[in-house]
């Protein structure tokens, strides 16, 4: 029972699920749904498809090497079974995961880095150019500050016709 | 056997079908079609395929010719000196250097027309010389089509060679025509020879086959010989010469007493002396055929003198290993073909000398050991009744046992499974013989993944030291990670937030109601907003957005709907201007009727009036209202041919169906319908 890696999303292919094709050289291409397939029968390069690893380790998007990537390596040659050896094996796969899962965190991050002040900066500059989209030039004027304009609402109709002082009451109105 | 392949050679075409067959196979195998539009090289490849292919054809004919025909160096001198005799074997050889010789012409003409094609320049000239080049490969051959003829000739009378092994046991019947040799072979054999009275009737040499100790012998029957010198003899003489010298076979030779062939003792025994240096090393024997008509006692002194010296001469011949006089009977014999009196003893006579000829120079040959698996061992006599039993050591007695015992002991998987509960119940340990460093793990059960990842990938003997690098590694990262962090910018104020927010929104509406009208832009009319079918563009919503901006919307919404008049003003100022103009009233008053209501009428905007047809609205342009009559019946005139062809406007020229049924099928009952 082996798991293999779908040849055009690099996505582990569990047993029971895909497709294998074995073209007429005798290399095996398998894939993981008929996703993968359908776009390998169309042709399509892998690194030029913007959801699969292959692009987006091509890209710098996911990290491309490290050292825990080489723990896993297809051995060819089978090891005498030896159960401290398994032990070790099997508690050293879960920390090498997490080292690896670390590791690919920290790349994500460094590739954001300079995200958050860009942003804001093009807040600021959408804010100052396009403030008179939701708030009249007279009423900036009057109030210069980039928020939007307090609106006076009248209360009721009636209650003006009974004479009394129009109650007015400023509030900012979203609509 | 080199006398097979004389059967096996291929037919030889004479010179104008071998012409035939190269140029269709050409024409046949390749591509026909060019045109001379063709990119120059693609021409001069297409002449010069043609060209190569005709020479390679014809060179592989030529050559399968040449290889087929044998050459007489090479072949056994009994075949070689027979093809001499039959057809000259100069001749012969001319014809096939001939052969080769009109070979290495054509391709030397292919060299050279190929050359010459490389630097074709148009359709015409590479198929004149692609022409020209056939043309001379197929005269070459018409010139050699005399050889072509002649190995024809030869190759079928060569089929025609009877099948003589010159190596093995052979017999050989000689003497002067019509003797009875034919009628011999007719007699032991199953050859079916013609026998004729007349001299000559057997022209070549025929085989057949006869058997003696186990043995197959070979009986060749020759045709006569007569008395002549060397030089003179004709082809037929030639053949039984040449079987005589190289076949190494015992020879009978054979002699007519009576003397009904034609020719007398005495001719023949002439004969018999002229050709005897031809009976070197072979075993002779004299037979005396037809002793029917006339008995061995019954000739002449002279003519059995002559018997007894030819009878001298053929003692000679016999290899005498236990001495000659006791041959006596084996050199001379006597016999009737036609009453079958002594055939057979001949027979045998003849097949037991060439047979102790034949072993005793094996004997005396090397190839002995070969024949020594056909000797048998002798066994000694026992001289004592001692038993004398095979000597076996005690160590290797003791080893066999051991052997034996061990086979009987062992438990198979097989008796296992069976006292276990059979095949059903039991399953095997198929791990009982691992060799492993501690035998309790022998039936451990290894995960082979975990996580998504294949176990067996991340055995390694080192992984605990791999493993302590990398958390060194990561704990030293982890320390000079905690040093970063990011640098806040100015922040946004929640309003200003909000503000944004609000401006995104917009946007994307402003966007989306971009992208719907862009769409159904072509299939829309674009309407004026005046003509505000939903009542969407009210003074309300106006007000509404003017207050969203921040402004105040009264003075606006005061204005808008001043400018739109109601019912009721409009009729309260009307009665206002009546009370001013009462003294025109009588004069005026269709003019007044006019006046008021287009007042009214220009006052109220956003009503709608019905008024009757023919009235002159200002605005429009006529003179009177019989012009604008006028004008609206044209009107109605150009719209009424298009409603009725049901057409939505001036540029509507849809056709629905193209080709309607009722119109594009049916036949008349009398005229033509070659008109639709």
């Amino acid at each position: 029972m082996r798991l293999e890696k779908c040849w055009f999303c690099s996505s582990t292919i569990y047993p029971g699920h895909g497709i294998q094709f074995v073209r007429n050289d005798a290399k095996i291409f398998r894939f993981c749904r008929s996703k993968c397939h359908k776009n390998f029968k169309m042709k399509r390069n892998p690194r030029k498809v913007k959801w699969t690893k292959a692009y987006r380790r091509l890209r710098g998007k996911d990290m491309t090497q490290d050292s825990t990537f080489d723990f896993e390596r297809k051995r060819n040659r089978p090891e005498r079974y030896d159960r401290n050896l398994a032990e070790n094996t099997l508690k050293a796969i879960k920390k090498i995961d997490k080292v690896r899962v670390d590791r690919e965190a920290r790349h994500h991050a460094l590739r954001m880095n300079g995200k958050k002040v860009k942003d804001q900066r093009e807040a600021i500059d959408e804010l100052q150019h396009s403030i008179h989209m939701v708030k009249a030039p007279t009423a900036l004027l009057l109030d210069p500050s980039l928020t939007l304009p307090k609106i006076k609402v009248k209360v009721s109709q009636t209650q003006a016709q009974e004479n009394h002082p129009m109650e007015e009451i400023y509030i900012n109105v979203s609509i | 056997m080199v006398q097979y392949n004389f059967k096996k050679i291929t037919v030889v075409p004479n010179g104008k079908d071998f012409i035939d067959i190269i140029l269709s196979r050409t024409q046949r195998q390749t591509p026909t079609v060019v045109h001379k539009g063709y990119a120059i090289s693609r021409l001069r490849q297409f002449y010069m395929r043609k060209v190569k292919y005709t020479q390679q054809n014809f060179h592989e004919k030529l050559s399968t010719i040449i290889e087929e025909f044998p050459r007489l160096d090479d072949i056994h001198p009994f075949y070689g000196d027979l093809l001499h005799v039959s057809y000259n074997k100069d001749h012969y050889k001319l014809a096939l250097g001939q052969i080769n010789t009109a070979r290495n012409l054509i391709s030397k003409i292919a060299k050279d027309y190929v050359r010459m094609l490389k630097y074709g320049d148009s359709l015409y000239r590479c198929k004149s010389l692609k022409v020209a080049a056939l043309g001379r490969m197929c005269t070459v051959i018409k010139r050699i089509g005399p050889s072509l003829a002649y190995l024809e000739q030869i190759r079928q009378h060569m089929a025609r060679l009877p099948s003589i092994d010159p190596n093995t046991r052979t017999i050989l019947i000689c003497g002067y025509p019509n003797v009875g040799k034919s009628s011999f072979i007719n007699k032991i054999t199953r050859a079916d020879v013609e026998v004729q009275p007349y001299a000559f009737t057997t022209k070549s040499l025929f085989v057949g086959h006869t058997d003696y100790k186990y043995l197959r012998y070979q009986v060749i029957d020759t045709p006569g010989i007569l008395d002549r010198p060397f030089e003179d003899r004709n082809i037929i003489e030639m053949c039984s010469i040449t079987a005589l010298a190289h076949l190494r076979a015992a020879v009978l030779f054979f002699l007519d007493i009576s003397g009904s062939c034609g020719y007398s003792i005495a001719q023949q025994a002439a004969l018999f002396h002229s050709i005897k240096s031809l009976f070197m090393n072979k075993p002779l024997i004299i037979v005396c055929n037809k002793i029917d008509l006339l008995p061995l006692d019954g000739i002449s002194e002279e003519e059995k003198k002559l018997v007894a010296e030819m009878k001298a001469e053929a003692m000679k011949t016999v290899l005498g290993l236990e001495g000659e006089p006791s041959d006596d009977e084996g050199v001379l014999l006597t016999m009737s073909t036609l009453t079958e009196d002594g055939v057979i003893a001949v027979k045998n006579a003849a097949c037991e000398r060439l047979l102790n000829q034949r072993v005793e120079l094996k004997m005396k040959s090397k190839k002995i050991n070969d024949c020594l698996n056909r000797f048998h061992v002798a066994m000694p006599k026992p001289r004592d009744q001692k038993e004398r039993p095979p000597c076996i050591p005690p160590a290797v007695l003791e080893a066999r046992a051991k052997q034996a015992a061990e086979k009987e002991k062992r438990t198979l998987e097989r008796d296992l499974e069976n006292d276990n509960g059979g095949a059903g119940v039991y399953s095997a340990s198929l791990k009982k013989h691992y060799i492993l460093a501690n035998d309790e793990w022998k039936e451990d059960i290894m995960p082979e993944i975990l996580d998504g990842h294949n176990v067996y990938d991340f055995i390694d003997p080192d992984i605990l030291l791999k493993l302590e690098e990398l958390e060194q590694e990561e704990g030293l990262r982890q320390e000079e990670e905690d040093d970063d962090f990011e640098m806040d910018g100015k922040e946004l104020t929640p309003e200003e937030q909000e503000a944004l927010a609000e401006i995104r929104k917009k946007k994307s509406l402003l966007i989306q109601q971009h992208r719907i009208k862009k769409s159904t832009a072509e299939s829309r009319s674009t309407v004026p907003r005046k003509f505000d079918k939903d009542r969407k563009f009210t003074s309300e919503r106006m007000g509404r957005h003017l207050s969203s901006l921040g402004l105040d919307p009264t003075s606006a919404i005061n204005r808008a709907r001043s400018r739109s008049r109601g019912r009721k003003r409009e009729r309260s100022s009307d009665r206002g201007d009546n009370d001013g103009d009462v003294m025109d009233m009588d004069v005026d008053q269709p003019n007044k009727k006019l006046r008021m209501r287009s007042r009214s009428l220009s006052m109220s905007r956003s009503r709608s009036r019905s008024r009757p047809p023919g009235e002159v609205v200002p605005g429009e342009g006529f003179k009177d209202s019989a012009q604008k009559v006028k004008a609206l019946k044209i009107a109605k005139k150009s719209v009424k041919k298009r409603n009725k062809d049901a057409r939505r406007g001036e540029a509507d020229r849809v056709i629905p169906n193209l080709k309607p049924k009722h119109l594009f099928s049916g036949k008349r009952s009398s005229g033509k319908t070659d008109r639709r």
